[in-house]
């Protein structure tokens, strides 16, 4: 059953072949199994991922059809969950006891889904490859000498191999999207204000969103159904109505104008990905899309811009980790000054540091006008660029990231590193949703289509990804060493689940 | 030569909000150190900022008042700056985008002119917390239950030219606050703070270095530190020397400003816009809505009562300094039908009383409606002026009504003509020589006789009957 999307699940939930104690019980197998190797998870709750499936199961009987309900999850450990380590990939908050669950805990386990428990990723979400997590690198499922991408990378790596059906992610810059493409699985990344900031912790707060990552854009639209709304508590969050995520999930490519961006098919992009990418626009084009070449003029200065908003509000926003209140404190500080220095010295990690004081020196006095507000001048004209081209064509799609998934510790320049989200960041920076679908393998690894919508139109970029899925079944390819293709074990259990209903 | 005084005054007035700035949490003063704190104020990952509405709507409130341009879109940034009472390593506060815009404050001096101030701007932010250096040993503790109250900062023109102009301004301010209800103004409790800024030139001179007196908190101590560090000033220019620009604390158990070690002020605070909040956008509806909810401003009222009641500028003024005294006026003076009196009891007496029992107004042992009766009494010649202050102090010791404290007490006032003629011809008899002397010409005599026969009737007679009686009797 571990191979089956969350569409599928909810369905054989439905229809009582399995029970979600079973199925629940079958990833936390699977997760004792496979994280020594992945390190895909930092915290596994057995306990009550157990009880939860067992009320999910007695819901159930009473009649309870929500669609989630019952389907085991992981999040990512940068939302905060009451009760539960979130550490955010951090020594920070390595022994970190949230009292409280972030809006999208709330709204997923209002939603009936089955916490498995929290997963890896970047150090406070910065990085592309989840190797300046704490707790050690996550291996990516095809291939484990590979990174799995960033920085949700626990989580991608999860539901790659198979640990659980869906997770959630953060994606700042690409963390979303470009793990997603490394792992060979769906990862969606909604608008900015479309989720819920609360409790989430905090990377760069204009540009963080949470979202997705499935096998499939039908179990995203499942998953955005819960997650979506308004949420008092974040003043960022957006009051428009909740779209039905599924509902385009029928529409027709025929007469959709696609816009290939020209700046992501350019110098950087691997000639297997470039070729691959190429191909899954011939899908489209294929059913009908017609495919419309444009320019987005200002993309190049993207990752720069980035690069200054970014760690500026980072270096305000992880200030509060001070060693004061909560989280790691040094041993035996002299006196205050030294409470910060070493506190903060020694809790997080270089890429943080080195982020930190990137974001505080483009914010000092001197600088301030030629790094940050400049950077906000770019991030207009980025916005400009997008609405531009959304003119002309319906949506945007083009390579998620330049290339497959690299080999742990290749990318030991920062900055080669920061190129890894050269597609995706322009994205974050004008706030748009858009998504990564598996599109193909180069070297036998997988790399992703990334389709880009305007502001808002989460459903229609469901429904575009949806249809392709339709078109291709690179999202149904599991990583070689799983066995997760039904298997006699799989088998097995469902034949007793069903012998159990009945 | 003369040297001319530059004042600019950066007032925090902490808004009354039920609520902090940003989160839900209680703004009550004197709850046990760290109870009202939620995850917000303690700065916990993932919590995000809630712009207070209500503190919005005072921030309007006291630009309106003021005459000042309200932002229609005000923008929140981030000061950035670690210390253990701010929990997030930064202060939301207001830096390019202010919520109130330039406005006016008008002063009155002694010499009975008036001066406008104009203010700058106004901003709002939120409070640190406490640290609490006394009660440990080698720690320090940290108090956040103040960490996110709401505080509007008030920056002043360098229009102040003396130390009188400053704390003038400052009372003006207060009394602002208090009419408009946004804060209780109590400098002592840190509801309202002043930094000065102070320079010296000569006149028509460029602004001379300025230095900051910080966290001055009391309007005498405001006066104080002004004369010192302008004295100071005066000193080292006069020696030759150069004003250094430093921020400077008052210490008013030596009368004296010292300069802030180096380290504390030396700060680059990387303001940046809030991520977290949107730009507050104020519509004209909200404007609109909050105008017509202003109440009468002392100025207008001190204008209204000198009008209305024909009280001399200064009366009107001392009246008008606080709401709840020109409530009470108000209310004395309708019920009693004499604006004067009411006026005269009011300054005089009743603030006398509440002066020496260290009470506010509201705590008045002697309600207007009760002041307003005796004044009847006076007018009514019940009793006279004097007599009514002794039936005051019963009053001020909770004593029943006026009425019953004047027959117990047995003050009702002599105005029987033949009880009166009695007393006259008494005082007449017992003071020979003197009465000889008035028949003589010695007019002054009179009073020296009719202070007499008030003393025997303790004070009980009618002044006014006695003397004209006296003259009768005395007639050549």
């Amino acid at each position: 059953m571990l191979h089956l999307s969350v569409t599928e699940l909810a369905a054989e939930l439905s229809r009582g072949a399995f029970s979600s104690v079973e199925l629940t019980r079958a990833c936390l197998d699977r997760i004792r199994q496979r994280n020594p190797r992945l390190n895909a998870f930092i915290t596994v709750c057995e306990e009550s991922a157990l009880a939860e499936a067992a009320g999910a199961d007695r819901a159930r009987a009473r009649g309870d059809t929500r669609p989630l309900l019952g389907i085991p999850l992981a999040h990512k450990d940068i939302f905060c969950t009451r009760g539960l380590p979130t550490t955010c990939g951090s020594r920070m908050l390595r022994h970190f006891l949230p009292p409280y669950d972030a809006g999208v805990v709330e709204k997923l386990r209002e939603a009936g889904a089955v916490l498995l428990g929290k997963t890896n990723m970047d150090e406070f979400a910065m990085g592309s490859s989840n190797e300046t997590s704490f707790f050690g690198p996550v291996c990516n499922p095809h291939d484990p000498d590979k990174v799995p991408g960033g920085s949700s990378g626990g989580s991608a790596a999860a539901v790659a191999g198979g640990l659980c059906p869906m997770a959630t992610g953060t994606d700042t810059g690409g963390s979303i999207r470009q793990p997603a493409s490394f792992c060979g699985i769906t990862g969606f990344k909604p608008s900015y204000g479309r989720v819920s900031r609360w409790g989430m912790i905090a990377f760069a707060s204009s540009l963080d969103q949470a979202g997705t990552l499935t096998r499939t854009a039908a179990d995203a639209a499942l998953m955005m159904q819960a997650m979506a709304g308004l949420d008092p508590r974040d003043s960022t969050s957006v009051d428009r109505p909740v779209e039905d995520y599924a509902g385009e999930a029928g529409l027709s490519l025929r007469g959709l104008r696609v816009g290939v961006p020209l700046p992501h098919f350019t110098e950087g992009l691997s000639a297997g990905v470039e070729q691959g990418v190429r191909a899954a626009l011939g899908e489209l084009e294929k059913a009908g899309a017609e495919l419309i070449d444009i320019d987005l003029p200002n993309n190049y200065l993207s990752v720069p811009a980035y690069y200054v908003v970014a760690p500026a509000e980072a270096s305000a926003n992880l200030s509060r980790y001070d060693g004061v209140r909560y989280g790691y404190r040094c041993e035996e500080p002299k006196d205050l000054e030294d409470l910060y220095t070493r506190t903060r010295s020694e809790g997080f990690g270089e890429e943080v540091k080195r982020r930190i004081l990137v974001g505080t020196y483009a914010l000092s006095a001197g600088y301030y006008d030629a790094y940050y507000v400049k950077a906000q001048r770019i991030r207009r004209l980025i916005r400009q660029d997008f609405a531009r081209a959304f003119a002309k064509v319906d949506v945007i799609a083009g390579p998620t990231s330049p290339h497959v998934a690299f080999a742990h510790g290749a990318k030991a320049d920062p900055v080669e590193m920061y190129l890894e989200d050269i597609f995706t960041i322009a994205v974050n920076l004008a706030g748009l949703p858009a998504i990564s679908v598996p599109a193909g393998y180069d070297r036998g690894l997988p790399f992703g289509l990334h389709i880009i919508g305007p502001d808002f139109s989460e459903a229609r970029v469901l429904g575009i990804a949806h249809q392709f899925q339709q078109l291709t079944d690179w999202h149904l390819q599991l990583p070689r060493d799983t066995h997760l293709s039904p298997t006699p074990g799989d088998t097995h259990l469902s034949r007793n689940a069903r012998e159990g209903v009945n | 030569m003369e040297w001319e005084t530059v004042i600019g005054l950066e007032v925090h007035v902490q808004l009354s909000t039920r609520s902090k700035l940003f989160s839900g949490t209680s703004t009550a003063f004197g709850a046990a150190p760290n109870s009202q704190a939620n995850i917000y104020d303690l700065a916990m990952p993932g919590t995000l900022p809630v712009l207070n509405g209500e503190a919005l709507r005072m921030a309007v409130r006291f630009g309106l008042a003021i005459g000042a341009e309200i932002s229609r879109k005000s923008v929140f940034d981030r000061k950035n700056y670690f210390y253990p009472d701010l929990p997030k390593g930064y202060q939301t506060s207001q830096l390019a985008f202010p919520t109130v815009g330039r406005g006016s404050i008008v002063i009155h001096l002694d010499d009975g002119s008036e001066k406008e101030i104009g203010v700058t701007r106004a901003h709002m932010e939120e409070d640190a917390g406490k640290s609490l250096h006394e009660e440990f040993a080698t720690d320090s503790g940290i108090d956040l239950n103040r960490a996110g109250t709401p505080l509007l900062e008030i920056v002043s023109e360098p229009d102040l030219r003396s130390a009188g102009e400053a704390v003038a301004y400052l009372k003006k301010l207060h009394s602002i606050v208090r009419y408009l209800d946004i804060s209780d103004g109590d400098m002592s409790q840190g509801s309202m703070r002043c930094d000065a800024n102070v320079s010296i030139r000569r006149p028509g001179a460029e602004l001379g270095t300025r230095t900051e007196i910080k966290n001055v908190n009391s309007f005498r101590f405001v006066e104080k530190a002004i004369h010192y560090e302008v004295r100071r000033q005066q000193d080292v220019l006069e020696d030759g020397g150069t004003i250094v620009q430093e921020t400077r604390l008052y210490d008013s158990v030596r009368d004296e400003t010292r300069p802030m070690r180096g380290k504390e002020v030396a700060n680059d605070y990387r303001y940046f816009p809030e991520p977290d909040l949107l730009p507050v956008v104020i519509d004209e509806e909200l404007i609109e809505q909050v105008r017509a909810e202003l109440p009468e401003l002392p100025d207008a009222r001190r204008q209204r009562l000198r009008e209305e009641f024909g009280l001399s500028d200064y009366d009107a003024g001392v009246l008008t300094a606080s709401r709840e005294v020109a409530d009470y006026f108000e209310q004395t003076a309708s019920a009693c039908g004499d604006a004067k009196l009411a006026a005269n009891w009011v300054s005089v007496e009743l603030r006398g009383l509440l002066n020496r029992e260290n009470l506010s107004i509201a705590d008045s042992p002697i309600s207007a409606t009760c002041l307003a009766g005796l004044i009847c009494r006076i007018k009514d010649g019940t009793i006279s002026g004097k007599i009514a202050k002794t039936v005051f102090e019963h009053l001020a010791d909770g004593e029943a009504s006026v009425d019953e404290i004047i027959e117990k007490e047995g003050l009702r006032q002599v105005t029987d003509t033949r009880e009166i003629e009695n007393l006259v011809a008494q005082v007449i008899a017992e003071n020979a020589p003197q009465a000889q002397q008035y028949r003589d010409g010695r007019q002054q005599v009179l009073g020296y006789l009719v202070g007499q026969a008030m003393k025997l009737s303790r004070g009980k007679a009618n002044p006014a009957q006695v003397n004209q009686l006296l003259r009768d009797k005395l007639q050549p």
